[in-house]
């Protein structure tokens, strides 16, 4: 990919803790090119918010080690200082949280917020930043911008606060929007809404994004690539139309099997997987997935590397099994279908 | 056709809004504004709806966890909707409740056979030796294993503690057990287990179920019908497959067509609600849904449209319905006003 615009090489993140070192993500390769959506996919404990958050140093902790490289035009973010971070952050990479009941100050109106969020970056009066956030406001669908200014959040349903928090982050034009969950707090009807909002605002300002969720369909549907994660490493990664038609990690077959498919005959059971997910950093060593994996063999107490199985270019999973054996293996109900609004 | 075991007719649960210090009433959140259902021995009935559908707290009036403002219900050929603490108390044995977050709903101080023998033991049912032996053979049947039997909850997994909810809901042997949203704050591996699970114990101990989700993809795996609500009313009860076929209520379409695996089959057009739930202590006058609605017309925005049969067990209640021809329409329109689902 000759443009990217985030470079992230062997990320390490791991964290002291009394029970023991927690490795949350345990070396991670990727790019992200200009205007490109990349879904990191994976349930709870998988790392996936982890790699995320350490690319803007929201990780940084005294109990934390991070290790590798995260190259943003030319710099590493993992090395810059606090105070070169913060001019990065919410400037040129800004990021969209999971939860907005609880992201937004609820002591001060949302205007006041924005306007801050304007002026930690730009040099501009207050009052041309106030009419930049009812600009902002208008952008992402609020109606009667210029009175919301002075509203406090708690005037604002959960849908609408997402919009002024997404307001905030395309404040000043980032080169990369990372959205954490935006829309699991929300309803479906709302969360395509809140999608479409940002299609659009990415087609007008050119960020790409990188899209954190636990749902392999909706990154499909907005997604142009997609990274699974399990256990803090990437199990499958590839065009996100590949990962979730031709899925070749058993992980990723478990997590489109345990979906019940609207787009398909409703099967008397769902194919599960059994466990649960590990603990953050509580993956057993080899591929991470053998203790919960029906398919798990001898050869897997040693990792596998990545390696393209699947038939597209750049489409890539850990796993020993070999390529017949897992046409064998793979259930009927995980292959195929398409996902899209 | 099997026999009725829950009905509700004209059920409503307003909640009064108070103010000043003489807390005068001064509204009303109509949260179930007249519902009339009725759940079959045996069947699964999901209940979906958007969040301030009303879903929840009808699922708590129908198991009397809460007194209906208004309206009846009859279980198992017997009124309750207006029984008292102690004449409920027989009741509780044959009606249970599956909550959404399992971390909240097992006391973080007893051990799970003590959370799951509760039930047994306030009902006075057997001696210690033979509650203990069944609760192990709850914990069994919901794939818990003995020694279980004296952790605590915060040694479990979030899916280890619905199975505990689910054992503690069994424990009197109920007919009818209701579940709100009992898989929602699982991950999508566990999830699928927990749904099939439910699937396994309908099974074998001929249960039925009232599910409530906002999922409308884990409702159709569950469900043999569905009823859809919106702002207090349903607006739409069919058999489950026909629902997701053919749709008759654009909120029910929308709703379908909010959900990123259920790309809509070629040439069937996709419909976007605008703006969000309007507000339930004002519900809007005519169809509730008419502000959101792409096709409302004048007759919407005044008269609220009846549930009319469209035969084959489908109710829908819309002036303007979708995938249903002229003849069928204009018979429902002369036949219904009066239908029941």
């Amino acid at each position: 990919m000759p443009d990217r615009v985030l470079d992230v090489r062997g990320l390490k993140v791991s964290f002291a803790t009394h029970e023991g070192v927690v490795r949350a993500v345990d070396g991670v390769d990727f790019a992200l090119g200009r205007r490109e959506v990349l879904a990191i996919v994976g349930e709870s404990g998988s790392g996936k918010s982890a790699t995320a958050l350490s690319l803007l140093g929201l990780t940084r902790a005294r109990n934390a080690t991070l290790e590798g490289a995260v190259e943003f035009e030319g710099a590493d973010l993992l090395r810059m200082s606090e105070a070169q971070l913060r001019a990065v952050r919410g400037h040129r990479i800004a990021m969209i949280f999971q939860d907005p009941m609880t992201s937004l100050n609820p002591v001060q109106p949302v205007g006041d917020q924005i306007v801050e969020a304007i002026r930690a970056h730009e040099r501009m009066a207050r009052s041309a930043a106030r009419s930049r956030a009812a600009e902002l406001l208008a952008q992402v669908g609020i109606a009667h911008a210029h009175e919301r200014l002075d509203d406090y959040p708690h005037r604002f349903s959960g849908g609408m606060r997402q919009r002024v928090m997404i307001a905030m982050a395309i404040a000043c034009n980032p080169d990369v929007l990372i959205a954490d969950e935006p829309t699991t707090a929300l309803d479906v009807t709302i969360q395509a809404q809140i999608f479409e909002l940002l299609a659009r605002v990415r087609e007008q300002t050119g960020s790409a994004m990188i899209l954190i969720t636990h749902d392999l369909g909706l990154a499909t549907a907005v997604a142009d690539s997609a990274l699974v994660m399990y256990g803090g490493r990437i199990v499958e990664r590839g065009a996100v139309g590949e990962v979730f038609r031709d899925p070749q990690h058993p992980y990723t077959w478990g997590l489109l099997g345990a979906i019940p498919r609207l787009d398909r005959p409703r099967p008397r059971r769902l194919y599960a997987i059994g466990g649960a997910p590990p603990r953050l950093g509580d993956a057993p060593t080899g591929c991470r997935f053998r203790s919960r994996c029906p398919h798990a063999f001898e050869a897997c107490v040693n990792e596998p590397p990545l390696v393209a199985r699947g038939a597209a270019p750049g489409h890539e999973d850990r796993c020993w099994i070999s390529g017949p054996e897992r046409a064998e293996l793979r259930p009927k109900a995980v292959v195929g279908g398409r996902a899209g609004w | 056709m099997s026999e009725i075991l829950l009905e509700a007719r004209d059920l409503v649960k307003h909640f009064p809004v108070r103010k000043g210090v003489r807390r005068r009433q001064v509204g009303a959140v109509r949260a179930v504004d007249g519902v009339s259902l009725q759940v079959r021995a045996g069947e699964t009935l999901g209940l979906v709806g958007e969040s301030g559908s009303g879903k929840s707290t009808l699922a708590r009036c129908l198991v009397r966890m809460l007194m209906p403002t208004a309206g009846e219900i009859e279980f198992g050929g017997r009124r309750i909707e207006g029984l008292g603490d102690a004449a409920l108390r027989p009741l509780r044995r044959e009606l249970q409740m599956v909550f959404q977050d399992p971390y909240a709903s097992l006391n973080p101080r007893k051990r799970v056979g003590a959370i799951v023998g509760a039930p047994l033991r306030m009902h006075q049912i057997g001696d210690r030796a033979a509650r203990r032996k069944r609760v192990l053979e709850l914990l069994e049947a919901v794939g818990l294993t003995p020694d279980h039997y004296e952790r605590f909850p915060h040694e479990f997994s979030g899916g280890q503690r619905q199975r505990v909810s689910i054992a503690r809901a069994l424990a009197l042997a109920p007919r009818l057990i209701v579940a709100d949203e009992p898989v929602s704050a699982l991950d999508v591996s566990v999830q699928a287990q927990i749904l099939n699970l439910l699937a396994d114990l309908r099974d074998e101990l001929g249960l039925t179920y009232v599910f409530v989700s906002h999922d409308l993809a884990v409702v159709r795996q569950v469900s043999d019908r569905v009823a859809v609500m919106y702002l207090g009313r349903l607006v739409e009860v069919s058999p489950a497959e026909e629902l997701y076929q053919r749709p008759i209520m654009p909120y029910t379409a929308a709703l379908l067509a909010a959900v990123p695996e259920a790309a809509p089959p070629a040439g069937r057009e996709r419909i976007v609600l605008r703006g969000e739930v309007a507000s339930a202590l004002a519900p809007p006058p005519g169809c509730r849904l008419h502000p959101r609605c792409p096709f409302a017309t004048d007759v919407c925005r005044e008269v609220e449209p009846p549930l009319r049969d469209f035969g084959g067990g489908h109710v829908a209640a819309c002036h303007h319905p979708l995938n249903v021809n002229q003849e069928v329409s204009r018979n429902a329109a002369e036949g219904s006003a009066s239908s029941q689902p």
